[in-house]
């Protein structure tokens, strides 16, 4: 034990951080680009306050046409772009461009469903009193659907963190990568199980955390 | 206060062709008035409000709301206008997010640098009156149907519209409270001076609020007046049933 903690103690530990980082700032920006995604694809979809069939369209097919590259091509197929951005395509660093990019569409997607959620008719109240287009979405569609866009972001934090884990195999630091470096490549069998245990246990406390404050947020129950 | 004039709406979607249509109807509502408009469902009744609150707009016809033309209303002037009718659904449609107090001053917060000591003082007077005081800080879905309704109503008042429509505002409650919820419309009424149109598919509610009555019947209005001369003419036979029959269709 103590030889384990010696020679990849230290390594683990930058690895947890790694991961923790990328985690947080995937998610950040994935919401930043995702939320903006599923508002206009929501508003623009028919029978919605601001109906538009060609934004709509072009929106979906953005959407569906990232999703359906498998995150590990997304990757390097990303490089060079991700070199012009980032400065580098490897490490912690290089990953979070195609991370963000990777998850947006998902992310959308994930608040489009929360948004859909809702009772049309609050909307409808809301254009009766006179609430414009951008007041309905930032007094009544965010603010409603919440705590149903907090237990999406609990799914969408998971996902990313397997989205890192794959990113481990193609440079991208981690978990992850740790478990593929040492664990895989050089058959250190306890490496490999550490790193599976700290990502249930990282994967275990977002999902217990969310829920928590899902419970603390909504008023709906 | 209301003129409706030939109105006539159709929808091009194929599954609504027969539901909800409103063929040529002419109407008037006068200031003071508690109008029901009942029918059966599919009669065009949401229709007709959803026209008159400007959440959707005519094939044909016009409806003139004190002088003006609703179909001339663009911009700031449509805004306006939204702000001058409350509306009431049988849904409620509360923001469930948000405190009864938050959901009252809802409709104030919308107008650019409102005056947030009057506004305060409005939804004050607003629970007063719709005996909601003591459920200021609670949320909606700690509250009865008819609780519900009464945010809903004091909600709709926020802005002191002249004109309140109500789409089957009881539909969803029980009898007695049904009763206290047309009791507060009736209030509302006489002691604000709002004139009411409700939407229904109840002859009670008709018989215990309203001034006057129209009837729809596949989007033809078949008889429409005040009560009393509706009771005393030929009546259509959907309206007979309606008043003789079971009082429910």
């Amino acid at each position: 034990m103590a030889e384990f903690l010696a020679e990849y103690g230290s390594i683990i530990l930058v690895a947890i951080k790694d991961t923790l980082v990328m985690v947080v700032l995937s998610t950040g920006f994935g919401y930043l680009l995702g939320i903006p995604l599923g508002v206009v694809a929501y508003v623009t979809d028919h029978g919605s306050i601001s109906e538009n069939r060609v934004v709509n369209t072009v929106v979906g097919w953005v959407i569906n046409i990232v999703r359906s590259i498998p995150f590990i091509i997304l990757i390097l197929f990303l490089i060079p772009y991700t070199r012009f951005i980032m400065g580098t395509a490897s490490g912690t660093r290089g990953v979070i461009f195609p991370l963000v990019i990777g998850s947006a569409p998902f992310i959308a997607r994930m608040v489009e469903s929360s948004f859909n959620e809702l009772d049309r008719g609050v909307i409808e109240s809301a254009q009766a009193m006179g609430a414009t287009n951008f007041q309905i979405i930032r007094k009544v569609l965010l603010p409603e659907s919440f705590p149903s866009l907090l237990r999406g972001m609990s799914i969408a934090t998971i996902t990313i963190i397997g989205y890192i884990a794959m990113a481990g195999m193609v440079g991208g630091g981690g978990l992850g990568a740790v478990a593929i470096n040492y664990g895989y490549y050089r058959y250190e069998r306890p490496v490999m199980n550490v790193t599976i245990i700290l990502t249930i246990l990282l994967v275990q406390l977002i999902h217990v955390a969310f829920n928590l404050i899902v419970r603390r947020v909504d008023k709906n129950k | 206060m209301i003129e409706i004039a030939h109105l006539t709406k159709e929808f091009d979607n194929p599954d609504k062709t027969r539901l909800g249509v409103l063929r040529d109807v002419s109407l008037t509502v006068e200031a003071g008035d508690i109008y029901g408009i009942i029918g059966m469902s599919g009669a065009g009744k949401s229709t007709m409000l959803r026209l008159i609150g400007l959440l959707d707009t005519p094939t044909s016809g016009t409806i003139t709301v004190e002088g003006k033309d609703l179909s001339t209303l663009t911009g700031k002037a449509k805004i306006d206008y939204y702000k001058t009718v409350g509306t009431v659904f049988q849904g409620y449609n509360l923001l469930m997010q948000k405190t009864v107090a938050q959901n009252v001053i809802f409709p104030l917060t919308l107008s650019k640098g409102y005056d947030k000591a009057a506004a305060k003082k409005r939804v004050a007077e607003l629970l007063e009156l719709t005996g909601l005081t003591e459920k200021a800080d609670v949320y909606p879905s700690q509250l009865s149907g008819g609780q519900k309704q009464r945010v809903a109503i004091a909600r709709a008042l926020a802005t002191n519209p002249k004109l309140l429509l109500c789409d089957e505002p009881t539909s969803a409650l029980d009898r007695l409270t049904t009763d206290s919820i047309l009791g507060l419309l009736s209030d509302i009424n006489r002691q604000l001076g709002v004139t009411i149109l409700i939407i229904t598919h109840e002859i009670a509610v008709v018989r215990k609020i309203c001034n006057k009555v129209a009837v729809l019947e596949g989007g033809t209005l078949v008889d429409n007046g005040p009560i009393g001369e509706v009771l005393d003419s030929d009546m259509h036979p959907i309206t007979r049933s309606l008043f003789f029959g079971k009082g429910e269709i």
